[in-house]
């Protein structure tokens, strides 16, 4: 079976800002397949250029076995996008979004309704089905993005930070309906800030920077071989020369302004000793995450 | 050439959503265009035509009255198409970021160019027929004037629709022009106003003088004379000339809004 997304050498170029600096990319069907990396690192410029609304600049990309540049239509109908700005329809109310956004996919007005109506249980928006948009909160606006992202039935969904100010229980609810899609063999591609999210959700995911791929594989995979199986805290007294002696251990140091972080796959270990020579400094153990992956490669500092 | 053969159905689902906009406010949409004719009929034809002595127009003496009708006719394809893709399609593109979404989907953005463009001309369409209507229950009932009864009158709304995409056209190049809203002054100051004013709309372009040629260039004058030889029943070799400028400078207009609007659309 080809794959559903296939990209190489993939460059966007703004004027002379490379926003996506050769890239290559395989993603398979049914797979969940994750974007993470700091603001402006060309994720959802990536995402657009699947999704065929943004032309890319050099390199090769086929999605659903369609060359996008050539057969940019045909492959629209087959996906679905929730984009990371809201650009609902403010001339309309919540269940009209829905069934306008179909006439676009050439869905007939019945099939249309009914399949709205389906869409606005499912994200739980049936009360507000003929509320104007501009009185809808923030979470309920994502919600409805969401939902008109399904109403085609796409084989492939393209999601640029879906859950971002959602709360705690709409949060589960995309969760549970990305897994759900998954199971029917959806391919989702999905960008997020949230590590955790990532972690839970994606079969594969890339961090990017500056246009490029820092890393690609599994959450699994990669916390393995970037950060052990498990991290040490210590919050650093200063002038202990603590920094120093947790060098020593073997593990990988990291610190931010007054935290040392130190990656290992013996973190018991070294914790007992430790606690030996420091007893009075504070620290804990803990299994590593993506959060420590995306932390240790992109640094602990804010960004510029 | 793909400018056009990207465009399919996608334009009609486009019309189709402002369309639906439009009629869910239909009321109050229709009330201005019905009260703007006839302020203008009364102000102008009636108040101001009672002091135009020997108005001449194709050779014939005419009453001042029924010189304007027409020409507020051809007015109103101006208007309708010009805001519409002025303000109308800036604000969707710009603030709603309608276009974004619709291009997401298998709709294009030549689609979303050329439905847009084919709204303003509904409006165009629109408006001006409600002008006509306005001016047929006049002429029926209080100002025998501007009762015309040329059969060639029918095909008013047919260059109307043309006229629309013309003017429509003209108004999404400014759209893909201009940086933001309060710029669109330019074009309506510039060339708007002049074309409302000198277009063969209040007066006949013979009392130009020698500048009369430039009235000439302008779309609206073309539209003013058609409109008026239509409704006098008069048409002649100037309306066949009128019918080609419109044509070519719809055509014209047409393919050029699509490459500048592509050109400011895709990122
Ligand atoms: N339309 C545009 N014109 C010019 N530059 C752009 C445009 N869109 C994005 N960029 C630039 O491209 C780079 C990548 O932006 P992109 O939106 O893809 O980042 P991102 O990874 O999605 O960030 P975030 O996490 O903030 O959403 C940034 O430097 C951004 O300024
Ligand atoms: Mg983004």
């Amino acid at each position: 079976m080809p794959a559903v997304v296939s990209a190489r050498g993939l460059v966007k170029k703004y004027g002379d800002l490379v926003a996506v600096d050769h890239i290559d990319l395989q993603i398979e069907k049914g797979e969940v397949f994750g974007f993470l990396g700091p603001n402006g690192a060309g994720k959802s410029t990536t995402m657009h250029i699947i999704q065929g609304t943004s032309p890319l600049t050099a390199g090769r990309l086929e999605v659903l076995g369609m060359d996008i540049t050539a057969r940019a239509k045909e492959v629209k109908a087959l996906i679905g996008v929730a984009p990371q700005e809201n650009n609902l329809d403010p001339d309309f109310t919540v269940l009209r979004n829905l069934t306008s956004y179909a006439r676009y996919f050439s869905i007939p007005p019945a099939q249309a309704k009914k399949r709205a109506l389906e869409l606005l249980d499912m994200m739980q928006l049936t009360e507000k089905k003929d509320t104007e948009i501009e009185q809808l909160s923030g979470g309920m606006k994502r919600r409805l993005i969401m939902a008109r992202a399904l109403i085609n039935d796409p084989q492939l969904l393209i999601l640029d930070e879906p859950t971002t100010g959602l709360d705690p229980q709409a949060r589960h609810l995309i969760w549970e309906k990305i897994r759900d899609l998954q199971k029917r063999g959806t391919t989702i591609i999905l960008a997020t800030h949230y590590m955790d999210e990532a972690e839970q959700l994606c079969d594969r995911l890339v961090i990017m920077e500056k246009g490029k791929f820092l890393l690609e594989g599994t959450p699994r995979a990669l916390i393995e071989e970037q950060v052990g199986s498990c991290v040490m805290e210590v919050i650093d007294p200063p002038g202990q020369g603590i920094e120093d002696y947790l060098a020593t251990t073997g593990g990988q140091v990291e610190r931010s302004a007054d935290r040392i972080y130190l990656y290992s796959r013996q973190c018991q270990v070294i914790q007992s000793e430790f606690r030996g020579r420091f007893p009075d400094v504070y620290s804990t153990v803990r299994p590593s995450t993506l959060e420590d992956v995306y932390l240790k490669l992109t640094g602990r500092r804010l960004r510029d | 050439m793909s400018l056009i053969s990207n465009i399919d159905r996608g334009a009609i689902y486009v019309w189709r959503r402002n369309a639906d906009v439009f009629f869910k406010t239909w009321k109050t949409n229709f009330l201005p265009s019905i009260l703007e004719p006839l302020l203008y009929l009364v102000a102008m034809g009636a108040g101001l035509g009672s002091l135009v002595m020997n108005l001449q127009y194709a050779g014939q003496e005419i009453e001042y009255i029924r010189f304007l009708a027409p020409g507020l006719v051809a007015i109103s394809i101006m208007y309708g198409g010009f805001f519409e893709c002025t303000y109308g399609s800036f604000v969707r593109m710009h603030y709603q970021k309608t276009f974004d979404a619709i291009v997401a989907t298998p709709v294009s953005i030549e689609d979303v160019i050329a439905g847009e463009i084919l709204w303003g001309a509904t409006k165009s369409f629109v408006n001006s027929t409600i002008v006509l209507l306005v001016i047929i229950v006049l002429g029926v009932t209080f100002i025998p004037q501007v009762l015309f009864t040329a059969p060639t009158m029918l095909l008013i709304p047919a260059i109307s629709f043309l006229g629309g995409i013309m003017f429509s056209s003209i108004a999404m190049i400014f759209t893909g022009l201009v940086p933001n809203m309060d710029s669109f002054n330019y074009p309506f100051y510039l060339l708007v106003t002049p074309m409302f004013l000198f277009g063969g709309t209040f007066f006949p372009t013979t009392s130009l003088g020698v500048i009369e040629p430039v009235a000439y260039a302008l779309p609206l004058t073309h539209t003013s004379v058609l409109m008026r030889d239509l409704s006098f029943g008069t048409v002649g070799w100037m309306d066949l000339w009128a019918t080609l400028y419109i044509v070519v400078l719809t055509v014209v207009t047409f393919l050029l809004a699509i490459v500048i609007m592509k050109k400011r659309l895709v990122k």
